[in-house]
């Protein structure tokens, strides 16, 4: 038999606590095209970044063609003919598609005759697998379709002879995903290898001849594409591990207190990312948004809690209209009205990690008395409440004057959590509670959120993590592609339903 | 290549906040010594006369804190905006703007009992330097035009804006070289050898005057609004972090704004020790440089009213101590010391990183040895 191109041994990669990566196992043969799928951090892009030299597994072994080798850094992966096409593109905007293929590899192609060498090489490649690129437009002037072909372009003028391309059609238009598929069958047609990590099951039946499906840091299974069905894929790709149920009463809900009528949000490049969204909260209530990441949870809630504009449609809280094309309420004024936000990315917004830990627990509030009276903050009392919150939410250390980014992530996510509940807000959004947290701070701050909506608030929470949305929800939206594709009581719905409306399958 | 990655979290605040300004300062310093000896000079005999000229009389020692509050106002006007990640490199104009409106308060109002003069030319110099600094506020935080581009802009036409009142608005009409008349003699700041006149001690003329306890009272200024106020926590988390700034519903616009006016405001004070304290009228050029050194003296400074203090003392004794050696020494020219200022701004600033992970990487080796141990 003939080795596989590319065969990966009991790879193991960890980032902190968390492992990211548990005893992958993966071969992938010669000029198919290759499927790996998963939920979000099931540890897909991680696997593919150690294959392209980006991150150095912490065990384990790589072959290519049987040989193995040993890969530092993306340019070992080049000359190793491993090319990679990442989510993001990596290309600068004011130069020709010509210069950015040769960028880094110009050599002595910069003038004259070998740059006329490369443009004919390039021309050549673009007419074998239809690529209809002009070489000399400026990547500021091309489609984002436009500008995955030059990425794919530049990884085959540069050798590879394995392509991983890292979710290409997240960002695509279904026409461009069609141009894509195309492009990527001739390329097989050529002997090319592809390896494809998506999370939308659609495309791997469409597109792969073998599949594999990674879940939570493991690789649990393999198979051939034509001997398996979406349905069988969903199920292995959500699992069916044991929930982790957390102790919850029977709900008492109340009246309706946060309405969000047809909303439509756009995202800073101007796409349509919520589409005609209606949701209703009860007080009492935790609504669970499920849904696999970018599919417009979080214009969602950036919209509902203030931040982003609405493009129509209105948000009503307790009847009053907050927001609508025209006008919308600050955060501040809405926290003022008791809506609290717990943001996804505790990084980029929930906290400044810069800042001291007692500095971030008033975060928000600080204008507010005790925080501060007439415009000095109050030191003695920011001082005592850091204390007390920290000791009540357990944050270790408890040291109000640590900087924040020596917390660890869960300790960094009660930091926020204390900040955002200790005002007993009426109405709480929620972004990805846990991620990246342990387990232990997992359940407690489940149990918190348990508490919050005991004590009757409306909570909305819109979380990656099934097992997360299965466990606390009282009722369960799904949301694909910025509409709302399903509505479930938590009561009689299961993880298998919701995964296929989650790929946008049913 | 190496690269060294050092746990922030493990370096000491004096390795990254003491050591290290001290040993680009002393490379600085090794350099324009190496300058001193190609121009036929011997090095030590200039770094003592350096002292002496700083320190070694009471008239050189008054100018060397004279220079000092100077750079304590366009330091710490630096070093504001900056805690809004704003590079207000447009002190220079501000200072230039802020000499405007100590002179305009102070002629029209002379009539007022003198410390209402001074209070409203104090307050009439933070308002013109904060005015100056608002038009490019405004166009970053509304059109996101670099503030670094249009404070650069906005120096050039202060200087001409100022070149032009000099000529045909304002200057005194008694003579031909661009300045206006001097302030009657009632409103000006009492001198440093006022002071020691009234102690009996008799000294020859320098510059230093009150203006030099507003620099120490806005050292404390600074140090509270930016640490102790809500202003301040809003600006330094607009700098920090614009996005989550705005999750908290702190407004980037508004804190741009702020934090540029108090900087311009601050770089507007040095009118009142030129024009208030010193000059008594308007000359053309009258910040000459304290605006931009006033940037290397925060670095140097770490941004904090505790490092600017004693930066701002280092310029000042460059400064006096500079020109002491160019007296004493023929082979020595004025230029010599811009130059050496130039590599004190080098060092501190441009290169302020060239050692700072060895020496930081060191330590935290050294002393992690000491914790195993």
């Amino acid at each position: 038999m003939v080795s596989p191109i590319l065969e990966l041994t009991n790879i193991n990669k960890s980032f902190g606590h968390v492992q990211a990566n548990k005893n992958i196992n993966l071969k992938i043969n010669k000029g198919t095209i290759h499927g790996i799928i998963g939920e979000n951090g099931a540890g897909k892009s991680t696997l593919m970044s150690i294959v392209f030299g980006l991150y150095q597994a912490n065990s384990g072994s790589i072959k290519i063609n049987g040989k193995e080798i040993n890969l530092r850094s993306p340019r070992d992966s080049i000359i190793n003919g491993i090319g990679m096409v990442h989510q993001h593109f990596m290309l600068v905007e004011n130069f020709t598609v010509l210069e950015n293929i040769i960028l880094g590899f110009e050599g002595e192609t910069v003038f004259g005759e070998k740059l006329q060498k490369a443009k004919e090489d390039l021309e050549k490649l673009c007419q074998t697998y239809n690529f209809n690129i002009d070489l000399d437009a400026t990547i500021s002037d091309l489609s984002v379709g436009f500008r995955q072909r030059v990425e794919i372009l530049k990884s085959l003028y540069r050798g590879a002879e394995i392509l991983i391309l890292d979710e290409p059609t997240g960002v695509l238009t279904p026409q461009e995903v069609d141009e894509l598929f195309k492009i990527l069958r001739s390329l097989k047609e050529e002997g090319k290898t592809i390896v494809l990590i998506t999370h939308k099951l659609i495309e791997i039946m469409d597109l792969t001849s073998e599949v594999s499906v990674m879940r939570q840091g493991e690789m649990v299974g393999h198979t051939k594409t034509e001997d398996t069905s979406k349905e069988q894929l969903a199920e292995m790709m959500v699992g069916r591990s044991v929930l982790l149920r957390v102790d919850k009463k029977e709900i008492k809900k109340g009246e309706s207190i946060f309405k969000v009528n047809n909303l439509s949000v756009k995202d800073d490049l101007d796409v349509t990312r919520v589409k005609d969204v209606n949701l209703e909260i009860c007080s009492g209530e935790i609504l669970g948004i499920a849904g696999v990441t970018g599919n417009g949870q979080t214009e969602l809630l950036e919209a509902l809690s203030g931040i982003r504009k609405v493009e129509s449609g209105n948000i009503e809280l307790f009847g009053e209209k907050i927001s609508d094309q025209n006008n919308f309420l600050n955060p501040r004024m809405l926290k003022e009205k008791g809506l609290a936000h717990v943001p996804e990315d505790r990084q980029r917004m929930g906290l400044i990690s810069d800042f001291k830990a007692h500095e971030n627990l008033i975060f928000g509030y600080h204008d507010q008395e005790p925080y501060s009276k007439s415009a000095i903050l109050n030191n003695k009392e920011i001082t005592e409440y850091s204390n007390k919150v920290m000791q009540e939410y357990d944050v270790r250390p408890n040291s109000p004057n640590l900087i924040t980014s020596n917390f660890s992530g869960g300790n960094q996510q009660k930091i926020i959590l204390s900040r955002e509940l200790n005002e007993n807000p009426k109405v709480l959004l929620v972004g990805q509670p846990t991620r990246g947290v342990d387990i232990g701070a997992i359940e407690f701050i489940h149990q918190r959120l348990i508490d919050m909506r005991d004590k009757g608030a409306a909570i909305l929470l819109a979380s990656v993590e099934l097992d997360e949305i299965l466990s606390l929800s009282d009722r369960i939206i799904v949301m694909f592609d910025g509409k709302i594709v399903g509505e479930k009581e938590n009561k009689n719905v299961t993880d298998r339903e919701l995964g296929l409306l989650m790929a946008g399958v049913a | 290549m190496s690269n060294i990655v050092v746990d922030k979290s493990k370096v000491p605040w004096w390795v990254s906040n003491v050591i290290v300004p001290l040993v680009n300062l002393t490379l600085a310093l090794l350099v324009s010594g190496l300058f001193v000896f190609i121009a036929g000079e011997n090095p030590i005999e200039a770094v003592k006369l350096i002292i002496y000229g700083s320190f070694g009389y009471i008239q050189g020692f008054a100018y060397t804190l004279y220079y000092t509050t100077n750079f304590i106002f366009t330091g710490l006007a630096f070093a504001v905006a900056f805690h809004c990640r704003l590079f207000n490199i447009g002190g220079e104009g501000q200072a230039y703007i802020g000499g405007l409106g100590v002179f305009l308060v102070a002629i029209n109002l002379s009539f007022l009992p003198v410390p209402i003069v001074w209070l409203l030319a104090i307050f009439g110099a933070f308002l013109f330097g904060a005015a100056w600094a608002y038009i490019p506020a405004y166009l970053q935080s509304k059109r996101g035009s670099h503030v670094v581009i249009t404070t650069i802009m906005f120096n050039f036409i202060a200087s001409s804006l100022m070149i032009f009142l000099l000529v045909d608005v304002i200057r005194d009409t008694n003579q031909m070289a661009p300045h206006t008349v001097k302030l009657p003699e009632e409103i000006w700041l009492p001198s440093f050898e006022a002071f020691s006149g009234i102690l009996g001690i008799k000294i020859r003329y320098s510059p230093l005057n009150l203006t030099f306890l507003l620099a120490i009272a806005s050292l404390f200024f600074v140090w509270f609004l930016v640490w102790k106020t809500k202003w301040g926590y809003e600006m330094r988390a607009v700098g920090h972090n614009t996005q989550a700034a705005i999750y908290a519903g702190i407004s980037p616009h508004k804190n741009i704004i702020i934090a540029m006016c108090i900087s311009g405001g601050l770089a507007g004070l040095l009118g009142v020790n030129e024009i208030l304290g010193v000059s008594h009228k308007i000359q053309a050029g009258f910040p000459a440089g304290y605006g931009f050194t006033g940037i290397a003296v925060a670095l140097m400074g770490r941004n904090h009213p505790i490092g600017i203090l004693p930066a701002a003392f280092l310029f000042g004794i460059l400064y006096q101590g500079g020109s002491e050696v160019t007296f004493e020494m023929p082979n020595i020219t004025r230029y010599m010391f811009v130059a050496v200022q130039g590599l004190i701004i080098l060092f501190s600033g441009a290169l302020e990183n060239l050692f700072r992970p060895q020496i930081e990487s060191f330590f935290v080796r050294r002393l992690n040895r000491e914790v195993n141990a």
